[in-house]
């Protein structure tokens, strides 16, 4: 009995002194284990697949391809280049608008006002909207027949336009939802990058004579790098792997032409459409290649400048 | 002489003035009224599509499809029973919250010590391990998932989308609570460890009470990252498990779409996140822009 009462302190101080020597590991390894083994298995697995010739289940036998699915892949001009073309139009696209438009808002917002709450609210909302909900309301807002787009053309005189069901016009549409859901994260992140500066290099700029453009161009904006790196890197990544908007819109495939079938659809599709394992993860690899070496480029140059 | 003296000091003073103040007054005048002309412009394109997706809701297919009733038509709320009523949404909308819910709390769990550690030991490799979740796209994960998950018989329980919308929620906490563990001072911590506490004393009686703005930011924008999520819950859900996202894309997989019933739908997934977005503003927005200012 006294025993166990003269032990069970001792052991918690050693359990404890332990546990506060080694709490650099003990707290971050159940994260890293955790991410770990969501990633690295299923990627080992998704690279091996990537040179078999794996249909239909994972689990029906198939063969050692080696390298194949990756010449079928990249000798494909039909599907995954204009799929490779896609992404970079849709991100590049919306993201140059959502850069551009949301510095002018922020610029808007920067300097105090009245009911400047309101007008945050607002913008706010389309951000924590659900996507899949989203792409629905625009489905219906941009609908040939009866969507409001169109009646707005027709009140002012512009022929409707076949919006989403058109082959040319339905990638850029949808650019332009992404611009409406995700331009306020630009806001908010150039925002907080705004506000952070201090007034006074802007303030010697205006004693010198700059008008407003001048300040902007030559003071703010070179000021204001570092945080335009961070929202094109967020943003960047995001809008790469689009998919929500794309499928809830096109579904399947992009469209009966693949009009809007951007890598990670087209990965999607062969995966669980077609259960073309094979092919999918080959797909995959590269788009996941690819998003790495935009990475490394953009860390790699910003060090680069820094020094 | 008084005249001209009290006149000529006027004179004087204005010579060199008018071309400044007058042009200083205009533009004065100009960029308030422009400001608030483009202010209330971003509001309208922002908000105007939600608006219209609410009176969507509100209106009978019949109204929808016809032009002359955009504004003026009489609200009804049928749509909503008809959506609530007769398609399980209320299953839905209890599984979406359920995810979101435990998917946040254990995030948090796993992701508040860890985001601690790889703060106060700048870990930058080790976070970069868990940030690798955030830039990996979904999709090269999910086949796997699907037949590991599948082996383990847990596809379409709550068990694995729970875990796949973890994978969502961590790195977007370890991201948060970096900067802001990043922005605590050290010096409270290291008094309370001067008064006797552990490390891990000073980190839960001290830094964790401290951080609660922190955690509150982080685990609001887990859970509405969880709620909209959308492409694992496609694959990993059962018909007993479906969230809100994926019983709205099934609405319209049948030939006719019947819009004011998936116009309904699609409130009822987003009003719950605006009104908490409304009441947390302050939070999702010094989430969003966590590390964005940091050099």
């Amino acid at each position: 009995m006294t025993a166990t009462v003269a032990i069970r302190p001792t052991a918690w101080k050693t359990y404890s002194a332990w546990a506060n020597r080694h709490r650099k590991w003990l707290f971050a390894a159940p994260a890293m284990i955790f991410v770990g083994l969501l990633i690295a298995v299923p990627l080992a697995w998704t690279a091996y697949l990537s040179v078999t010739d794996s249909q239909g289940s994972v689990r029906a036998p198939s063969s050692f391809v080696g390298i194949a699915n990756y010449l079928k892949v990249l000798g494909d001009t039909d599907r995954y280049w204009p799929a490779v073309l896609r992404t970079f139009t849709f991100t590049g696209g919306a993201l140059a608008a959502e850069l551009v438009l949301g510095m002018g808002i922020a610029l808007l917002l920067w300097r105090p006002f009245r009911g400047e709450k309101w007008v945050r609210v607002a913008i706010l909302l389309p951000l924590v909207a659900t996507p899949v909900a989203v792409g629905m309301m625009w489905r219906l807002i941009f609908d040939p027949n009866i969507g409001f787009a169109n009646q707005v053309l027709r009140w002012i005189g512009i022929p409707p336009q076949p919006w989403l069901s058109g082959q040319a016009t339905a990638l850029p549409t949808l650019m332009f939802v992404d611009v409406w859901q995700w331009t306020p994260m630009i806001v908010l992140i150039l925002l907080a990058g705004l506000t952070s500066l201090s007034e006074e290099p802007d303030e010697a700029a205006r004693i010198d004579g700059a008008n407003a453009w001048q300040r902007f161009w030559f003071v703010t904006l070179p000021l204001m790098r570092t945080t335009v790196v961070v929202a094109i890197v967020l943003r960047g990544i995001d809008a790469l792997k689009t998919f929500d908007i794309l499928y809830a819109t096109k579904g399947t495939g992009g469209g009966s032409f693949h009009e809007v079938e951007t890598l990670n659809v087209y990965a999607y599709g062969l995966s669980f459409d077609y259960n073309d394992y094979g092919t999918a993860s080959t797909v995959l690899i590269l788009f996941f290649l690819l998003i790495i070496a935009i990475m490394w480029m953009v860390t790699y140059r910003r060090k680069g400048n820094r020094s | 002489m008084t005249d001209t003296l009290t006149v000529q000091p006027e004179l004087i003073r204005a010579k060199p003035e008018p071309e400044r103040s007058v042009k200083r007054r205009s533009k004065g005048r100009a960029y308030p009224i422009f400001r608030v002309l483009m202010l209330t412009l971003t509001v309208v394109l922002f908000v105007a599509p939600l608006v219209w997706m609410v009176m969507a809701s509100l209106k009978t297919n019949v109204d929808i499809y016809d032009p002359g009733k955009t504004f003026a038509f009489t609200p009804t709320l049928d749509n909503y029973i008809n959506v609530l009523s007769r398609n399980n949404y209320f299953t839905f909308i209890f599984n979406s919250f359920w995810v979101a819910l435990w998917s946040t709390i254990f995030s948090l769990i796993l992701g508040v010590p860890a985001a601690y550690a790889m703060s106060r030991f700048t870990m930058h490799r080790s976070a970069m391990v868990v940030l690798m979740a955030r830039i990996i796209p979904g999709v090269s994960l999910l086949v796997p998932w699907y037949f590991i998950f599948a082996n383990l018989k847990m596809v379409g329980g709550f068990g694995v989308l729970i875990l796949s919308h973890m994978f969502v929620a961590l790195p977007l906490i370890v991201y948060i609570m970096i900067s802001y563990f990043d922005s605590m001072p050290l010096e409270l911590e290291e008094q309370a460890q001067v008064d006797g506490l552990t490390p891990i004393g000073a980190f839960l009686r001290i830094s964790l009470p401290l951080s609660a703005p922190g955690l509150a930011t982080a685990g609001i924008l887990s859970f509405i990252f969880s709620w909209n999520n959308f492409m694992f819950a496609l694959v990993l859900s059962g018909a007993n498990t479906k969230t809100l996202p994926v019983a709205i894309f099934n609405f319209v997989s049948y030939a006719s779409i019947d819009w004011g019933s998936l116009m309904s739908a699609a409130v009822v997934v987003t009003v719950p996140i605006m009104v908490i977005a409304l009441f947390t503003q302050k939070y999702i927005v010094s989430g969003l822009t966590a590390g964005a200012t940091k050099g």
